[in-house]
C-alpha cells in the first residue's frame, strides 16, 4: 500500500570497520537529512517508527490510566453491600469502558507499540517496512480512543459489556452506544492489523545481514508469532462487530432468532477472537521477559529452540480453545472434553519456557534491577494465574466458576501478573534506549512493591468471593450474601495498586527529565538496540550492523564489521531474504506525509457518519480517496532531496558479490 | 542496602501471612464448597481434587523461582544510587556443555511432569463430569420450567393432566429433598443464567433456544441463587431462592400453589383488591381467579406465600411492599414496574390485599 | 487533531440527551399536559399537519422510545393497531391523525380514549409511561428524532418524515405500510 518507489538496487556491500568510506560526522549529517523530517506539522507528517511506537506507548498508557481509574471507581462502588457511589447505568458503562479500553484499547496496541519501536532496532534496519501505513494505523487508534472515552464523558459510554452479547447489545440496547462500541471496536482492530503487517515484514524481510532465523531474538519471535495471531484473530471480531452494527442500524437479523439468527453465533465469533486475544497481550510479554532474563542474568535464555517452538505452539493451539467461555450454553459433552484438553494442553508450551526462565536464572550471575523484580512478580502471579486457568478448563468445575469473581480473579492474575508486569519492567528496562535516561532504582523498587502488594490484595480475595457465589458484572449485592468483607479489603488493594501504578508514573516523568543519563547501552544487554545511541537517531544505526551470533551482541566478533553501500542521501532499507537474512536488495521507503492523518480522519468519519445515516459512508468516500491520492502521488517524489533511485535490475554479479561478503563476515 | 533487604522481606511475610489467612478462610464450607446436593458435592471434591494438585505445583515453581534470588543475594547489584552506571561489565558466562546438558535433561523431566500432571487432571475432569452427569439419569424427575426475564424467574411447575392447573409463581422455586429436578430453561429477552452454588453449576437461559439443568438437593433449607450472566441494568438484583422442603411439605405446598387466589376476607382487603383491580397493576401482573391476567411481570397469585420480593431482593414484609409500590425505582433502578403515586389509605388497602395472596 | 476532537465532541455533545434514562420518571418531560384542555381534530380524517410539532423532549431520547416500543407490546396496543399497520384500530404508521398528530393530542388519545373502541387508560398508565408510548407511537410514523429511534424494527416501519412522504402519497390512498 505504501511501498512507494520500490525499487530493485545492488545490495551493499559489505566492509570491516577499518574501512569506512565516508567521515564519520558527514555521513551522520546526511543521514540526519535524509531521516528527520522538518518543516511545518512536522509532528503530523512524522513517519519514523520511533516516535510512533513510542507514541502508541503513550496513548495506550492515557487509556490504561482511564480505564483504571473507572476500575477504582468501581471498586468503590462494590466496596461495601448495596454501595451508592454509582448507579446501575453508570456502573455498566464503566466495567464496559473498562474492559474495552484494557483490552482493545491498551494491552494489544501498547504490545504493538513497543514491537513498532523495538522490532526494527532489534533486527537492525533504519524503519518499518510501510513507514505512512505505521502512522495510519497509530493515528486510527488514536481517533478510536479519544472517540470512545469522548463518548463517555458525555454520558454515552457504551454499556453491554466488553463481550456485548448479543441480544442485549442489540434489540436491548437502546440509543447509540452499542453502535459506537461496534464502529470503534472495528476501527481499532484496522490499526491492530496494521501494526501486525508491518511487523512481520519488518521481521522477516529486513533483518541485519547475518541474523538468520534461528538467530532472530526471543523478543522478535514472540512478535512475530503475536502479530500472526493477530492477522487471523482480528477479523472474527471485526466480522462480529460489523455484524451488530448491521443488526442493528439495518436489520439484518444476523443474531435474531426469530427471523433464522442465533445468539451463540455471536459467541462463537467473539471468542475465536477473544481467547487468542489472551495471547495477543501475552505473548509479547513472554518476548519482554526473555530480553530482561537475559540482560540481568548476564547469559543467553537457555533453550533457544524450546522457547522458539512454545512460542509457535501457544500460538497455534491459543485457537483451539475458544468453547472453554461458553461451557455453561449447554454445547454436546463430547465437543466441550475437546476443548478442556486443548486449553490444558496450552499449558505446557508455557510450563516449558518458565522451565527455561528458570535455568538461566539458576545458571546466570543475577543482577537484581527493578526490571528482574518485574520478572519475578511475574513468576509469582502469572504462575497462579495459570493454575487457576486449568481449573477453569475442566467443564464441570468451570460450571461452578464460570462468570463469577473468580474468573475476574483468574484473568487478572494472568493479564496483569503475565502481561503488565513485564510491560512495566519492560518500560523501565528500555526506558533509557527510548530516553537516554535511567529511571530512579529506588522510586522503582517502592513503585513495585505498591503495585505487587496492591494487586494481590485487589485480587487474591477475589477467587474466594467466586467460590462463594457472587457473579461477575455486579452493580451491587446484598449485605445478607456476606461479600462485604472481601470486597471491603479488595477495594483498599486496589487503592494500594493505584498508588504504586501513580508512583510508577511519577518515576518515569521525573526520570524523563532528571534521570542519570544513559549511555548506549547500561544495562550491557544482548540485542542490537543497544548497539547505537540512546535515544537512537532518526536513522537508527549510523552503520547497520552485523550479526555473527544468536547472542548478538555477546556474540564472538559482534561490532566489528558493519554495512556500507546505502545511499547517505536517501531513506534506503537493506532487504534481506527470509531465512538466512541474507542481502537481496535496497529498498526506498517513502517518507513523511500528511496523507496518513487525512485518510485517518476519512476513514474515522465513513464509521462515525455511518452509525447515523447510510449518506455517510458514501460521503465520506470522497475524502478518502483524495487522501489516498495524495498518499499515492507524494509517495512517488523526492522531497528528500535525494533523486528517486533507479529502477533499473541490477546485474546477478553484484548481487553474488554482496551475498558471499555477508557469509565472510558471518 | 540491608534495611532496604529487610524492609522487603517484612513486606514478603506480610504478604504471605495475608495470603495464608486468606486460604484459611477459603476452606471455610461456604458457596459451591458447601454443597447440599449430590452435583454439587461431585463438583466440590473434583474441586479439592484441582485444588490441591495445582497448589503444591505453585509451591514447587515458586521456590524453584525464588531460591536463586533469595540464596545469591551477594551477587546483588550495587546500591540503586548508582544505577546510571552500567551493569558491572559482567561478561557473559562461558560455555559450560556438560552443565548445559544436565540443564536440558531437567528441563525436559519438567515438560514431561507437566504434560503428566496436566492429563492427570484430563482424567479427573472427565471423570468427575461424568460423574455429574450420570447421577442425572433417574425415572421420573420433577419437571420445572424457568422462563428468565429482565429481571426475575418466571417458574411454572407444569401439571401433564390438568394442564390449566399448572403452578406459577415467581423467584422463589421449591423442590422435594432427595428427588431429582429436571429444569427446562428458556429466556424471555436476553441470556441470563440459572445458578444455585450449594446445588450445581450454572446453566444458561438463551432465547431461542432450551436447555435442560438437572440437580438434587439432599438437604432441606434455603439456598440463594442469582443470575449469573450479565442482562442488563438489574443483573445484580436478579436473585432467586431455591427451597428445598420435605417430600410432604413439597407436595402440600404445590397443592397450595395451584388454587386460585384467596377471596378477600375483610372490607380492606377488598379494597384493595379493588385499587389493584383499577389501577396499573393489572396491565402487567396476574392474580388467578381475579381479572388481573397479564404475564408481563411476577404472577402474584400467592404472593404472601413466598419470603421475599422483587427477586429476591427484599424480604417480603408489608413495609417493603408498600415502599416497593410506591417506588421500586428507588430500590431497582430500571427495572420495569413504574412508581405508583397511590393514597394512603390506597396503598394501605392494597398491601393489605396483596398480604391476603396466601 | 484539535479538529478531530472538537469534532468528536460535537457529535457526541448532541447525543447527551439521546442516551440519558430516567428511570423514575422525576424529569418534567414526564408529567401529564398542562395548561389548556387538549385540542381535539375534526372527527374526519384531515389534512396532514405540516407544521408538525416535534418537541417532546421523549421524541429525542432513545431509552423512552425503546420503554415505549416495549409497553406497546405489554399494553396490548398490539392487538388492535398492529404494529403500527392498524387492524381493528387505525394504523399508527401512515400520514392520517385522526386525533392529531401532537404529543399532547396522543397523549390525550391514550390517556382519555377515543370513541369507537380506544379504551381510556389514563387511569391505569403512568403519565410517564404515556409519553413513552407516544413517543414510541410517534417514531412508527418516522416523526422522532431519527438517531433516537431504532435502527432496528422486527416489524413493519417507516423511515420518512410523515410531511414529505405526504406530498408523494395520493390523497385518498388507503394508509398502510410502505
Amino acid at each position: 500500500m505504501t511501498g512507494g518507489g520500490s525499487a530493485s538496487e545492488p545490495a551493499p556491500a559489505v566492509a570491516r570497520r577499518e574501512a569506512p568510506i565516508l567521515p564519520e560526522a558527514d555521513e551522520r549529517a546526511r543521514l540526519e537529512r535524509a531521516w528527520s523530517v522538518h518543516g511545518a506539522l512536522a509532528w503530523l507528517r512524522d513517519v519514523d517508527h520511533k516516535h510512533i511506537g513510542r507514541r502508541y506507548v503513550v496513548t495506550a498508557f492515557v487509556w490504561f490510566a482511564l480505564a483504571g481509574a473507572a476500575a477504582l471507581l468501581m471498586r468503590l462502588q462494590l466496596m461495601r453491600p448495596e454501595g451508592k457511589v454509582v448507579g446501575p447505568d453508570l456502573y455498566d458503562q464503566l466495567f464496559t469502558m473498562h474492559g474495552t479500553s484494557m483490552m482493545f484499547l491498551f494491552a494489544v496496541p501498547v504490545m504493538g507499540g513497543m514491537g513498532i519501536y523495538l522490532v526494527p532496532l532489534m533486527v537492525g534496519t533504519r524503519n518499518v517496512a510501510f513507514p505512512r501505513l505505521n502512522a495510519l494505523g497509530y493515528y486510527l487508534f488514536l481517533i478510536a480512543g479519544l472517540m470512545l472515552w469522548g463518548s463517555f464523558f458525555v454520558g454515552m459510554g457504551p454499556d453491554a459489556g466488553w463481550f456485548a452479547y448479543v441480544p442485549l447489545s442489540t434489540a436491548f440496547s437502546p440509543g447509540k452506544r452499542v453502535d459506537l462500541w461496534a464502529q470503534l471496536i472495528s476501527l481499532t482492530e484496522i490499526s491492530a492489523l496494521i501494526v501486525a503487517v508491518e511487523i512481520i515484514v519488518t521481521a522477516f524481510k529486513q533483518r541485519a545481514p547475518g541474523m538468520t532465523l534461528d538467530r532472530m531474538p526471543l523478543f522478535v519471535w514472540a512478535q512475530v508469532v503475536t502479530q500472526f495471531m493477530v492477522i487471523f484473530a482480528m477479523p472474527a471480531v471485526m466480522l462480529g462487530t460489523t455484524f451488530i452494527a448491521l443488526d442493528r442500524l439495518v436489520a439484518t437479523q444476523l443474531f435474531n432468532y426469530t427471523e433464522g439468527g442465533d445468539a451463540l453465533l455471536w459467541q462463537h465469533l467473539f471468542w475465536f477472537f477473544g481467547h487468542p486475544e489472551v495471547y495477543i497481550i501475552f505473548i509479547p510479554a513472554l518476548g519482554f521477559v526473555s530480553s530482561i532474563v537475559a540482560a540481568s542474568t548476564r547469559r543467553p535464555v537457555f533453550g533457544y529452540p524450546a522457547m522458539v517452538a512454545s512460542l509457535v505452539a501457544t500460538g497455534f493451539v491459543a485457537f483451539g480453545l475458544w468453547v472453554h467461555h461458553m461451557f455453561t450454553t449447554g454445547l454436546p459433552q463430547l465437543g466441550e472434553s475437546f476443548f478442556t484438553a486443548a486449553s490444558m494442553i496450552i499449558s505446557i508450551p508455557t510450563g516449558v519456557q518458565i522451565f527455561c526462565w528458570l535455568a538461566t536464572i539458576w545458571t546466570g550471575r543475577l543482577v537484581l534491577r527493578v526490571p528482574m523484580l518485574y520478572v519475578f512478580g511475574f513468576f509469582s502471579t502469572f504462575v497462579i494465574g495459570g493454575l487457576t486457568g486449568v481449573i477453569l478448563a475442566s467443564v464441570p468445575i468451570d460450571t461452578q466458576v464460570h462468570d463469577t469473581f473468580f474468573v475476574v480473579a483468574h484473568l487478572h492474575y494472568v493479564l496483569i501478573g503475565g502481561a503488565i508486569f513485564p510491560l512495566l519492567g519492560a518500560v523501565v528496562h528500555w526506558f533509557p534506549k527510548m530516553t537516554g535516561r535511567m529511571t530512579s532504582e529506588r522510586l522503582g523498587r517502592w513503585s513495585f512493591a505498591f503495585v505487587f502488594t496492591g494487586f494481590h490484595l485487589t485480587f487474591f480475595p477475589m477467587h474466594l468471593l467466586g467460590l462463594y457465589g457472587m457473579p461477575r458484572r455486579v452493580y451491587t449485592y446484598l449485605p445478607q450474601r456476606g461479600w462485604g468483607d472481601l470486597n471491603f479489603l479488595s477495594t483498599v488493594g486496589s487503592w494500594v495498586l493505584g498508588v504504586g501504578v501513580l508512583l510508577f508514573v511519577v518515576n518515569a516523568l521525573w526520570s524523563m527529565f532528571a534521570g542519570a543519563r544513559a549511555g548506549a547501552d547500561p544495562w550491557a544487554a544482548d540485542t542490537l538496540e543497544w548497539a547505537t545511541e540512546s535515544p537512537p537517531p532518526p536513522y537508527g544505526f549510523l552503520h547497520l550492523p552485523i550479526v555473527t551470533g544468536r547472542e548478538g551482541l555477546w556474540s564472538p566478533g559482534a561490532r566489528s564489521a558493519f554495512v556500507t553501500g546505502l545511499d547517505p542521501d536517501k531513506t534506503e532499507l537493506l532487504v534481506t531474504n527470509l531465512l538466512d537474512a541474507e542481502p537481496e536488495l535496497r529498498y526506498f521507503v517513502a517518507g513523511p506525509s500528511i496523507a496518513p492523518l487525512f485518510t485517518a480522519l476519512s476513514i474515522a468519519f465513513v464509521f462515525a457518519t455511518g452509525m447515523f445515516t447510510p449518506w455517510g459512508p458514501v460521503v465520506g468516500m470522497v475524502p478518502l480517496f483524495l487522501s489516498l491520492l495524495g498518499w499515492i502521488v507524494k509517495s512517488e517524489d523526492g522531497e528528500r532531496g535525494g533523486e528517486r533511485p533507479s529502477t533499473a535490475s541490477p546485474p546477478a554479479g553484484d548481487d553474488a558479490a554482496a551475498l558471499s561478503a555477508a557469509e565472510a563476515a558471518g | 542496602m540491608r534495611t532496604a533487604r529487610r524492609r522487603a522481606s517484612a513486606l514478603a511475610a506480610a504478604l504471605g501471612t495475608a495470603l495464608a489467612g486468606a486460604l484459611v478462610l477459603g476452606c471455610t464450607r461456604r458457596g459451591a464448597l458447601d454443597p447440599a446436593g449430590i452435583q454439587a458435592e461431585r463438583l466440590a471434591h473434583l474441586w479439592w481434587w484441582f485444588f490441591w494438585i495445582t497448589a503444591v505445583v505453585y509451591v514447587v515453581v515458586l521456590v524453584l523461582a525464588l531460591v536463586p534470588a533469595l540464596a545469591r543475594r551477594r551477587r546483588l547489584a550495587a546500591p540503586p544510587t548508582s544505577a546510571a552506571e552500567p551493569l558491572a561489565g559482567a561478561p557473559v558466562l562461558p560455555r559450560e556443555p556438560e552443565r548445559e546438558r544436565r540443564l536440558v535433561r531437567v528441563v525436559t523431566a519438567g515438560g514431561l511432569v507437566t504434560g503428566a500432571v496436566l492429563v492427570a487432571l484430563l482424567i479427573a475432569s472427565v471423570h468427575g463430569g461424568s460423574a455429574v452427569s450420570s447421577a442425572a439419569f433417574v425415572e421420573s424427575p420433577l419437571d420445572v420450567e424457568i422462563v428468565g426475564h429482565q429481571w426475575w424467574w418466571e417458574i411454572t411447575y407444569p401439571n401433564t393432566d390438568q394442564p390449566w392447573k399448572a403452578a406459577t409463581t415467581a423467584n422463589e422455586l421449591h423442590v422435594p429433598v432427595g428427588r431429582m429436578v429436571r429444569l427446562k430453561l428458556q429466556s424471555n429477552d436476553v441470556i441470563h443464567s440459572f445458578w444455585v452454588p450449594r446445588l450445581h453449576g450454572k446453566m444458561d437461559l438463551i432465547p431461542g433456544r432450551t436447555t435442560w439443568h438437572w440437580f438434587r438437593a439432599d438437604r432441606a433449607g434455603h439456598f440463594a441463587g442469582q443470575c449469573a450472566e450479565f442482562c442488563g441494568l438489574q443483573h445484580a438484583h436478579m436473585g432467586l431462592v431455591l427451597v428445598a422442603d420435605p417430600p410432604a411439605a413439597f407436595d402440600a405446598w404445590l397443592d397450595a400453589q395451584r388454587l386460585p387466589a384467596a377471596a378477600p376476607a375483610n372490607a380492606a382487603e377488598l379494597r384493595g383488591k379493588q385499587v389493584f383491580e383499577h389501577s396499573s397493576c393489572v396491565l402487567c401482573h396476574s392474580v388467578r381467579g381475579t381479572i388481573a391476567g397479564a404475564r408481563n411481570a411476577p404472577d402474584l397469585t400467592h404472593l404472601a406465600s413466598r419470603g421475599t420480593i422483587a427477586a429476591a431482593t427484599l424480604p417480603n414484609s408489608s413495609g417493603h411492599l408498600a415502599s416497593w409500590v410506591r417506588d421500586s425505582q428507588n430500590v431497582k433502578p430500571g427495572n420495569a414496574m413504574p412508581p405508583n403515586p397511590l393514597h394512603e389509605e390506597d396503598l394501605q388497602a392494597l398491601v393489605a390485599y396483596l398480604g391476603s395472596l396466601r | 487533531m484539535v479538529v478531530v476532537a472538537a469534532f468528536a465532541l460535537c457529535i457526541l455533545f448532541a447525543g447527551c440527551w439521546r442516551e440519558h434514562r430516567d428511570f423514575r420518571g422525576t424529569s418534567p418531560a414526564s408529567k401529564p399536559p398542562v395548561g389548556p384542555a387538549v385540542r381535539l381534530s375534526p372527527l374526519s380524517p384531515g389534512p396532514a399537519a405540516a407544521n408538525l410539532r416535534i418537541d417532546h423532549p421523549y421524541l429525542s431520547n432513545a431509552y423512552a422510545i425503546s420503554q415505549g416500543k416495549k409497553l406497546f407490546g405489554w399494553y396490548n396496543c398490539v392487538g388492535c393497531h398492529a404494529h403500527g399497520g392498524g387492524g381493528m384500530g387505525p394504523p399508527l404508521m401512515d400520514a392520517k391523525w385522526i386525533y392529531g398528530s401532537d404529543p399532547e393530542e396522543i397523549y390525550a388519545s391514550i390517556a382519555e380514549g377515543r370513541p369507537n373502541g380506544m379504551p381510556s387508560f389514563g387511569g391505569r398508565i403512568p403519565p410517564d409511561q404515556i409519553w413513552q408510548l407516544a413517543a414510541f407511537v410517534l417514531s412508527l410514523s418516522g416523526n422522532v428524532r431519527m438517531d433516537a429511534a431504532a435502527g432496528r424494527q422486527d416489524e413493519m416501519h417507516v423511515n420518512t418524515p410523515e410531511p414529505l412522504r405526504h406530498a408523494a402519497e395520493p390523497q385518498g390512498a388507503p394508509g398502510g405500510p410502505s
